[in-house]
C-alpha cells in the first residue's frame, strides 16, 4: 500500500534505471522520493526535473536523467465529503487504494483505466480514459480543482475559475508544468461492486464499430479486437458493454462462478504469439455459441482483468514491448482504422491483441487525447523493425487527422505529433511561464522538442 | 489499542496503516504535531480510529508523560524512533554523538522500559522495538548508531526475558535495508533492500504469532549470522559498507 521510494530498478553508479510500462526505452535516472510537500523547495533547486506516479505510462513520459521524483509516498487522503461525493487527496495515492476503501461503501471513481495501479497523479497528468468515455468524458471532467507546484516553488490552486489556463495545461500535459501535489475529484454512487455485462461478437470492422456505436447508452463499452484476422473478417472482435448492478439485480446472482465466466480477451495480451491468438478464435466461438447474457462480474474483472497477472509486461522479454494507441475523428475512423489494421496484418509484425472503443467529446486539456471518434490500441513487442512500423502507423494516422496517446507512446516524432494536436503553442506559452525556476522536462518531451 | 511512536517515519506510517487495516484503534505519537495531524487525519479517511500525542524521545520525562496522556494502556506499542547519523560527524564532535546515541538507545529504551511496567501491572500485551542489523556488530562506518541499537536489542531481549512469566511478549525486528527517507541518500544493493509495507507486514505476524527476534526480507537471518561469526582479526580488517 504505502509504497515509499518503492522502485526496483537497478542502481547503476547512483541512478537508477527506470522505465516505462512497456520496459522500452530503458534510462539511468537519478530518483528521489518526494515524502512531504515541504521538502519540495529543495528539489525545484535541480535545474530540470519530472514527476514520477507508479511508472504505468508506456513509454518515456515519467523519465528524466537529471531528476525523476517520485510521488508514491505522497499517498495521504486529505478530505472526503460524503453528501457530494467530493474526495480530496494527494497525488500519489494509488486508485487500488481509492477503490478498496471507497467501493465497498458504495462510491466509484468517474472514470478509471483499464488498471487500477495507476496514482491519482497520473490520471491528471495522462487525462485518461475509461471504458465510459462516450457518457462520462475523461478524467479531468471530474477533477475540480489540483494544487501545483510550479518552477518558482509557488503552490498555486488550479480549477477551472483559478489558473485556468494552468489547469487546461496540467490535465493531459504529462507532469510538464509542475508537480500535482493533491487533487480534489467527485466520486459518483454505486448501488453494489458487480457489473451487469454481456460480451457480444461481431464479425469484421464494420459489425464492431457499429456494436460499439449501438452501445452508446450502456455506461460501460470497450472492443477486443482479433489482430491477427484478415480479409473478410478484419476487425472481428467481441465487444463487451455493461453497467453497474443495482443491489437487487447483483444479488439475485451471486458471485459469478469463475468457470461459467468468459475469460477476459484482455488477458490473450499476455499469452503470446501464437497461442493467444488460437485463444482468440476459440473464445470467438465460444460467444458465438452461447450469446454470453447479461451476468454480473466483479468490478476488478470487468475493469481490470490484467492487473490479475502480476508483472505481465516482464513477458515481452529483455527489449519490451511497446502499446500503440491512437484515435481517429468518426467521419475518418473506419477508413483509417482499416488501412491501419491491413497494414499491421501485411507488415509481418505481429500485435497482440487489440482494443476498440467509441471516444465521446474532446478532453478539455490543452494535450488531452480523446476526441469525438474511435480509438484502438495495439501491444508490439519491440523487435528490429517496430519502430518503423509505428512510425508508418503514424503517418496513417495523422493523415486520417487522428493523434496518438502520449501516455502510451515511445517513438512518435515531432512532426507527428503536431499534426495531431492543435494546441501544442498555447500549451508551449502557459508552460514556459510555469516553469520560471525549474523546467519541467522528460526524456518524452525532448524527443518530441516540446 | 495499538501505541505507533514515530509515526510519521515512513516504517512508521506504513505500520500505523497496517495495524489500522488489521483493525486496531490507534494511537499514534511524534514529535512533529503537524506531520502528526497530517496522518492521523490519513488514517481517519480511512475508517480507523486515532489519537495523537507529541512525544520527544530526547526530553527527560518524555516517557511518563506520555503514558500520562494516553486515554488508556494500549495493548500493543511499537517504537519506531531512530535515526542514522552520519558518522564522521560523530566522530568528530561528541555532541551530535551524544544525541545520536540517547535517541536510538536510551529514548526508546526508557519508553519501552515505561511502557513495559504497565503491561506487567496488567499482565498482558506485546511490546514491539525496531532494532537493527547494524547492532549486530560494530563497524567502522556506524558504529555510534551500531552500538546504541546493540544496546536497545539488549535492553529488549531482556525485558523478555524478565516478561515472559507475566504474559507480555517483546518482538525485536532486525532490519537490513530499508528503503525510507534514512536511507535515501545511500545506495543500497536492490536484492537485499525491503519496503516499508514489507516490515510493517512482518511486524504484524510476529505481533500474532508472538515470535521473538524477526528479520525483514529472505537473506538477512544469513548475513546477521555470518556478520556475528567472522574472527575478530579478520573482522577489524574488512572494510564494510
Ligand atoms: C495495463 C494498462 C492499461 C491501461 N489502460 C488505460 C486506459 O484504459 N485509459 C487510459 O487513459 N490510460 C490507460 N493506461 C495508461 C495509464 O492510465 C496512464 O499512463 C497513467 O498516466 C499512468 O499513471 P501513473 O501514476 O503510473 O503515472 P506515470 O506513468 O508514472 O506517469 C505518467 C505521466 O504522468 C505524469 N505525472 C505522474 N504523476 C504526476 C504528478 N503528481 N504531477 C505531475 N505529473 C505527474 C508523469 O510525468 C508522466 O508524464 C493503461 C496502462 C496500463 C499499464
Ligand atoms: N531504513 C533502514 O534501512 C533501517 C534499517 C534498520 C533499522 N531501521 C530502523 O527503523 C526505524 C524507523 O526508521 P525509518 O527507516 O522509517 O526512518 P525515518 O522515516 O527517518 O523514521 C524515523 C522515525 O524516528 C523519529 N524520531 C527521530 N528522532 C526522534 C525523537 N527525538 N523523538 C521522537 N521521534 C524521533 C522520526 O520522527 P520525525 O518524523 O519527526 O523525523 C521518525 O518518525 C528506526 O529505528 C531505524 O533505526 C531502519
Amino acid at each position: 500500500m504505502l509504497a515509499a521510494g518503492a522502485e526496483r530498478g537497478l542502481r547503476l553508479m547512483g541512478t537508477t534505471e527506470l522505465a516505462g510500462w512497456g520496459r522500452y526505452p530503458r534510462v539511468g535516472c537519478e530518483l528521489a522520493t518526494l515524502r512531504r510537500e515541504d521538502e519540495l523547495c529543495q528539489r525545484l533547486g535541480a535545474s530540470t526535473l519530472i514527476a514520477r506516479g507508479n511508472g504505468r505510462s508506456y513509454g518515456d513520459a515519467a523519465l528524466n536523467p537529471e531528476l525523476t521524483l517520485s510521488m508514491l509516498a505522497m499517498d495521504r487522503l486529505l478530505s472526503f465529503d460524503a453528501e457530494q461525493g467530493l474526495l480530496e487527496c494527494e497525488a500519489g495515492v494509488l486508485l487500488r487504494d481509492l477503490l478498496a476503501l471507497y467501493a465497498p461503501r458504495g462510491w466509484f471513481p468517474p472514470v478509471v483505466p483499464g488498471t487500477a495501479e495507476v496514482t491519482v497523479g497520473g490520471m491528471v497528468a495522462a487525462d485518461v480514459h475509461g471504458k465510459n468515455h462516450h457518457g462520462d468524458g475523461s478524467f479531468g471532467s471530474h477533477v475540480e480543482s489540483f494544487r501545483l507546484a510550479t518552477g518558482s516553488g509557488d503552490i498555486l490552486t488550479c480549477s477551472r475559475d483559478r489558473n485556468p489556463d494552468l489547469f487546461r495545461a496540467t490535465v493531459g500535459g504529462m507532469g510538464l508544468t509542475g508537480v500535482v501535489l493533491s487533487v480534489r475529484f467527485r466520486l459518483c454512487r454505486i448501488e453494489s461492486e458487480y457489473v451487469r455485462a454481456e460480451t457480444l461478437g461481431t464479425a469484421d470492422l464494420d459489425a464492431t464499430m457499429a456494436t460499439l456505436a449501438a452501445s452508446n447508452d450502456w455506461r460501460y463499452s470497450v472492443a477486443w479486437i482479433d489482430p491477427s484476422a484478415k480479409g473478410s473478417i478484419l476487425g472481428r472482435g467481441l465487444v463487451t458493454r455493461g453497467d453497474f448492478a443495482t443491489d437487487a439485480t447483483a444479488a439475485s446472482r451471486p458471485t459469478p462462478a469463475s468457470r461459467r465466466q468468459l475469460p477476459s480477451p484482455a488477458l490473450l495480451s499476455v499469452g503470446l504469439n501464437q497461442a493467444s491468438i488460437r485463444m482468440f478464435d476459440a473464445l470467438y466461438h465460444r460467444v458465438g455459441r452461447f450469446r454470453s447474457g447479461l451476468r454480473p462480474v466483479h468490478y476488478r474483472s470487468f475493469f481490470f482483468p490484467l492487473d490479475r497477472v502480476r508483472g505481465w509486461n516482464r513477458l515481452y522479454g529483455r527489449r519490451g514491448f511497446v502499446q500503440y494507441q491512437c484515435v481517429l475523428p468518426v467521419a475518418q475512423s473506419s477508413r483509417g482504422l482499416r488501412a491501419i489494421l491491413e497494414h499491421v496484418a501485411s507488415s509481418g509484425h505481429l500485435a497482440y491483441l487489440g482494443v476498440l472503443k467509441f471516444f465521446g467529446r474532446q478532453g478539455e486539456g490543452l494535450l488531452s487525447f480523446p476526441m469525438s471518434g474511435y480509438t484502438l490500441a495495439l501491444d508490439f513487442p519491440m523487435r528490429s523493425g517496430t519502430v518503423d512500423l509505428l512510425d508508418s502507423l503514424d503517418e496513417i494516422t495523422a493523415s486520417h487527422g487522428g493523434r496518438v496517446y502520449l501516455a502510451k507512446d515511445a517513438c512518435c516524432r515531432p512532426d507527428h505529433l503536431r499534426e495531431g494536436y492543435a494546441n501544442l503553442e498555447s500549451f508551449a506559452e502557459v508552460r514556459r511561464a510555469a516553469m520560471n525556476g525549474c523546467e519541467f522536462s522528460s526524456v518524452m518531451s525532448r524527443r518530441l522538442g516540446l | 489499542m495499538a501505541l505507533v511512536l514515530g509515526a510519521t517515519g515512513d516504517i512508521g506510517r506504513a505500520v500505523a496503516r497496517r495495524l489500522g487495516r488489521d483493525g486496531w484503534q490507534l494511537q499514534l505519537a511524534a514529535r512533529d504535531g503537524q506531520r502528526l495531524e497530517a496522518e492521523a487525519r490519513d488514517l481517519r479517511l480511512r475508517g480507523i480510529s486515532v489519537e495523537t500525542h507529541p512525544c520527544d524521545v530526547l526530553s527527560e520525562d518524555a516517557g511518563v508523560s506520555l503514558l500520562d496522556a494516553l486515554s488508556a494502556t494500549p495493548d500493543v506499542a511499537v517504537c519506531t524512533v531512530g535515526v542514522l547519523g552520519d558518522q564522521s560527524a560523530a566522530s568528530d564532535d561528541w555532541r551530535t554523538a551524544e544525541r545520536l546515541m540517547r535517541t536510538n538507545y536510551n529514548g526508546p529504551a526508557l519508553l519501552m522500559g515505561e511502557l513495559a511496567n504497565r503491561f506487567e501491572q496488567r499482565g498482558s500485551g506485546v511490546l514491539v522495538g525496531i532494532s537493527s542489523i547494524a547492532g549486530e556488530r560494530g563497524r567502522g562506518t556506524n558504529y555510534t548508531y551500531g552500538s546504541a541499537k546493540s544496546g536497545f536489542t539488549a535492553f529488549l531481549s531482556g525485558l523478555r526475558n524478565r516478561l515472559w512469566r507475566s504474559g507480555v511478549h517483546v518482538v525485536t525486528v532486525k532490519p537490513g535495508y530499508v528503503r525510507t527517507r534514512m536511507t535515501d541518500h545511500l545506495d543500497l544493493p536492490g536484492l537485499l533492500t525491503v519496503d516499508p509495507d514489507q516490515v510493517a507486514d512482518r511486524i504484524a505476524v510476529a505481533i500474532r504469532r508472538s515470535q521473538d527476534v524477526v528479520h525483514v526480507g529472505r537473506l538477512w537471518r544469513g548475513v546477521s549470522l555470518v556478520l556475528r561469526t567472522i574472527p575478530e582479526r579478520l573482522f577489524k580488517r574488512m572494510s564494510l559498507p
